[in-house]
């Protein structure tokens, strides 16, 4: 399979009447854009906004990031089994809008969403401080259930990116990259003597607001399913999900995973890297022993001598990841795993749910209950008062200059257990 | 939450879904039950069903508060 | 002289050159001078900050009479109102170590002031106060007093001054066990990749998460007559009367709520719900039973099944919460049960 992503290096974003991108500037069609939106009639509002990388702007409640692209060669536009027909994803050529990303806003049912400061503090703990980011604040029509709530703001989300990503179609990319892996028998035919590695990917699928699809198909129904590592690359995966926000990965990080990213560069050179096994996390206990051991019946079937293993939220999912770690290590598969800590407030408590001696090599990515004073925003994208009820904000937070406080479990991104982003810990 | 009650000599028992994590932190008193969003619970029962699965998980855990035992032990 | 930072400071007989074993037995006084390591402990705070005084106590005297010698050392401290408490090193000397760890502790937890102390790794004292004390670490014997008080006197200004502490390899402390996020160079995924990279070549490697340890308790003795047994309902599944009035978070929670359920049959909605943030609400908020089974406890205690439900049921969320909270709400929550003479425990969880 052979990908090829063409980056257009997006250095500002503008509202204007029409979609496109001039040297690095993307200029989206704002009333176009609502319009679009607006077809589905369950969508009563939509507000357009730009946050750019320091401005004193904060967005808050933020649901997902998503990158918008546009397909150019092989497959579908769009996010196949979704917003497209299905279609196979993860060949041909894909062009980004590089550095620029669609953030939809609003309340869902209250909690789990998360916050971006676009400057000073705030932005270093999350990544998409970083992005140049176009905002979607969606409001639904009354007497919408919270289930079609989530639904009706993920596609829209989607719909935004798919629409603004067409402005990169006839554009020259700055960079091109290339990902091409072939069949499992040609890779080892070609590197005999490099360890054979996969990736497991854990999803939180536990209903409202803590699905994963994956061609459009709710993870939550099947068993742990091998991808190529290209489809996630061409959006194959999206978040349905709003996991406490530091560590839910959105669609944005599926498009870019960085395991896999981090994975790709050594392939051929120190690993072979084969493939991805998606691994829906269940809310009873028999789904969690199915999928670990089937996690690891697909490791042993395609005979790999390690896994790296990244999970998403905290919490019973733990459990989930040490099963995995446990029965792979048994079979001899050596295991690398991604994690964030719930070490409370102070950092003296245990990091994890569960515990197991065969976890010999973890890579924290932070606590999610430590605490960060971020200053009063000169401009608030959505409602600065939700910090009261998202997962990590409290009541009281919120200051009455403005200045709030809350832990990262509350900053989308910051403790990503796919490694997306830096924040670790240190024993102190 | 659940060794720091039992500390205090009073038994108690878990009813909880994931009950390795419920092992591992060292529950000694364990039911099983249904899924994290409903542990005592399932909706996609009849009331009448419903109502009677979860008077007997109860009942189980009732009767784990009256049983003796020296070692994690799961209700099941 | 009034911008300098307070020091108070403690030694025991010995080090504050009363004598030696045989002196052992003095009672705690206080002396407004610098006394023993003091002297050289001042000398290196580059007169940013200044010792006010000097305890001393025996170490059998203090180890004897632990209460009085503590009251005697906490009236003096609250009296002359240092701004940071320092006390040894007490290297390997174990009373001596334990005299400075007890007061450490007692001092950080009644005064809020930050303390540092030092010792050796193996010093009995240590694990009293290692997370309220930065503890320097030093050798074994009085002969590392040159190297212990530079690193003592640095961190001391550090504190006092506000300024961020370093790792404790960079600072010289043993580590408190606190679980610290930083900002690193290179993301998580690149690290986890260096990391399989060590593991497959077999070089060493490090994680950056040692496993917790869970300690175990005895299982309580079982409940004899369960028809006469009054039953506790617990959850963690942060089911709260409607409009959550004590604010319990919807996820980390940093308290717990008790709810007087005397008077109902069931936690029926929407009179409760859940404001737990970690699992699909809607079940839970449709039936709030079917998270804390209030009307199955009722109906056995109408039948006589058991003696009665507890005229309280308690709450809070699981969700991301530490354990250090969780282990308080239990022990807070227990003590509750223990006084109203509650027999046994449901805690539901989700």
């Amino acid at each position: 399979m052979k990908l090829e992503i063409g980056r257009i290096f997006i250095k500002d974003i503008q509202l204007g009447s029409e979609t496109s991108v001039k040297s690095g500037v993307l200029t989206v069609d704002e009333s176009g854009l609502i319009a679009k939106l607006k077809e589905d009639e369950r969508i009563k509002d939509v507000k357009i906004d730009v946050a750019r990388p320091g401005e004193k702007v904060r967005i808050i409640p933020v649901k997902d990031v998503i990158e918008p692209r546009v397909k150019i060669e092989g497959g579908l536009n769009g996010f196949p089994g979704v917003t497209a027909k299905p279609a196979q994803c993860g060949e041909g050529r894909t062009q980004v809008l590089y550095g620029a990303a669609v953030v939809t806003v609003g309340d869902i049912v209250g909690f789990q969403e998360g916050v971006i400061d676009m400057w000073g503090e705030g932005a270093k703990w999350t990544p998409f401080s970083q992005t140049y980011n176009l905002t979607v604040d969606i409001n639904v029509i009354d007497g919408i259930d919270p289930h079609t709530h989530e639904e009706i703001v993920r596609i829209a989300g989607l719909r935004a990116a798919e629409f603004i990503g067409q402005a990169g179609k006839d554009v020259t990319p700055d960079e091109v990259l290339t990902f091409e892996i072939g069949s499992v028998f040609e890779e080892t035919a070609k590197y005999p003597n490099l360890p054979k590695v996969l990736y497991a990917e854990m999803m939180i699928t536990q209903g409202l607001l803590h699905d994963t699809y994956i061609y459009g198909v709710n993870a939550q129904t099947i068993l742990p399913a091998v991808l190529h590592p290209n489809e996630e690359l061409d959006s194959a995966v999206i978040s349905g999900n709003c996991v406490a926000a530091c560590d839910k990965i959105t669609t944005y990080q599926h498009q870019n995973n960085s395991v896999i990213l981090d994975l790709y560069a050594e392939h051929g050179k120190e690993i072979n890297f084969m493939g991805c096994i998606m691994a829906p996390e269940h809310t009873t206990l028999a789904g969690k022993f199915r999928v670990s051991d089937y996690t690891v019946k697909l490791a042993k079937l395609l005979g790999a001598d390690a896994v790296v293993v990244s999970e998403e939220g905290y919490g019973n999912p733990d459990s989930d990841l040490l099963m995995i770690c446990k029965k792979c290590e048994k079979a001899g598969i050596k295991t690398v795993l991604i994690t964030d800590e719930c070490a409370g407030r102070d950092g003296m408590s245990q990091p994890l749910a569960d515990t197991a001696v065969e976890a010999v090599a973890v890579v924290s990515t932070g606590n999610v209950s430590h605490v960060i004073t971020v200053e009063p925003a000169e401009k608030v994208i959505g409602k600065a008062e939700s910090i009261a009820v998202l997962a990590g904000g409290w009541d009281g937070a919120l200051a009455e200059d403005g200045t709030f406080q809350c832990e990262l479990n509350a900053v989308i991104g910051s403790t990503s257990e796919i490694g997306f982003h830096n924040v670790t810990c240190r024993l102190y | 939450m659940v060794k720091e009650i039992e500390r205090y000599g009073i038994p108690i028992v878990h009813m909880a879904t994931i009950t390795t994590i419920s092992q591992s932190v060292g529950a000694n008193r364990i039911v099983p039950t249904v899924a994290i969003p409903h542990p005592v619970g399932n909706p996609t029962l009849k009331p009448e069903d419903e109502k009677a699965l979860r008077k007997e998980m109860v009942k189980r855990a009732l009767d784990a508060l009256a049983t003796d035992i020296t070692e994690t032990t799961h209700f099941e | 002289m009034s911008d300098k930072f307070k020091v108070l400071y403690y030694v025991n007989q010995f080090f504050g050159q009363i004598g030696g074993e045989d002196k052992a037995g003095i009672e705690p006084e206080f002396r407004k001078e610098k006394v023993g390591p003091a002297i050289g402990f001042e000398s290196k705070l580059k007169s940013e900050g200044e010792v006010i005084g000097t305890l001393i106590c025996g170490d059998n005297y203090f180890n004897e009479h632990k209460e009085e010698s503590l009251s005697f050392v906490m009236d003096v401290i609250k009296k002359e109102a240092p701004d940071i408490f320092v006390a040894g090193p007490a290297f390997n000397a174990g009373r001596y170590g334990v005299a400075c760890a007890e007061i450490c502790k007692a001092v950080a937890d009644e005064m809020g002031i930050p303390v540092v102390t030092g010792m050796y790794i193996e010093n009995p004292g240590l694990d009293t106060c290692r997370k309220e004390a930065y503890v320097i670490e030093t050798s074994d014997s009085a002969g590392g007093m040159r190297k212990a008080l530079p690193s003592m006197a640095k961190i001391t200004c550090k504190l006092a001054k506000g300024l961020e502490i370093g790792s404790p390899e960079e600072e010289g402390f043993i580590a408190r066990g606190m679980r610290k996020s930083l900002i690193v160079e290179k993301r998580g995924s690149l690290r986890a990749v260096e990391m399989l990279l060590k593991r497959l070549k077999g070089e060493e490697f490090e994680t950056e998460m040692p496993m917790p340890v869970f300690n175990i308790v005895e299982p309580a003795a079982a409940i004899k007559d369960l028809s006469k047994a009054t039953i506790a309902l617990c959850t963690s599944g942060g089911i709260v009367p409607a409009g959550n009035p004590d604010h319990i978070q919807s996820a980390s929670a940093q308290k717990w709520g008790k709810y007087d359920v005397s008077g109902r049959d069931a936690l029926n909605a929407p009179d409760f719900y859940t404001t737990h943030g970690g699992y699909d609400p809607v079940y839970a908020n449709e039936i709030p039973d079917r998270v804390a089974p209030l009307d199955i406890l009722k109906e056995f205690e109408k039948e006589g099944y058991i003696g009665k439900v507890n005229n309280y049921f308690y709450t809070t969320t699981g969700t991301g919460t530490s354990v250090a909270n969780a282990v308080k709400f239990g022990t807070e929550i227990g003590k509750e049960l223990k006084e109203a003479g509650v027999d046994g425990v449901i805690l539901t969880s989700t």
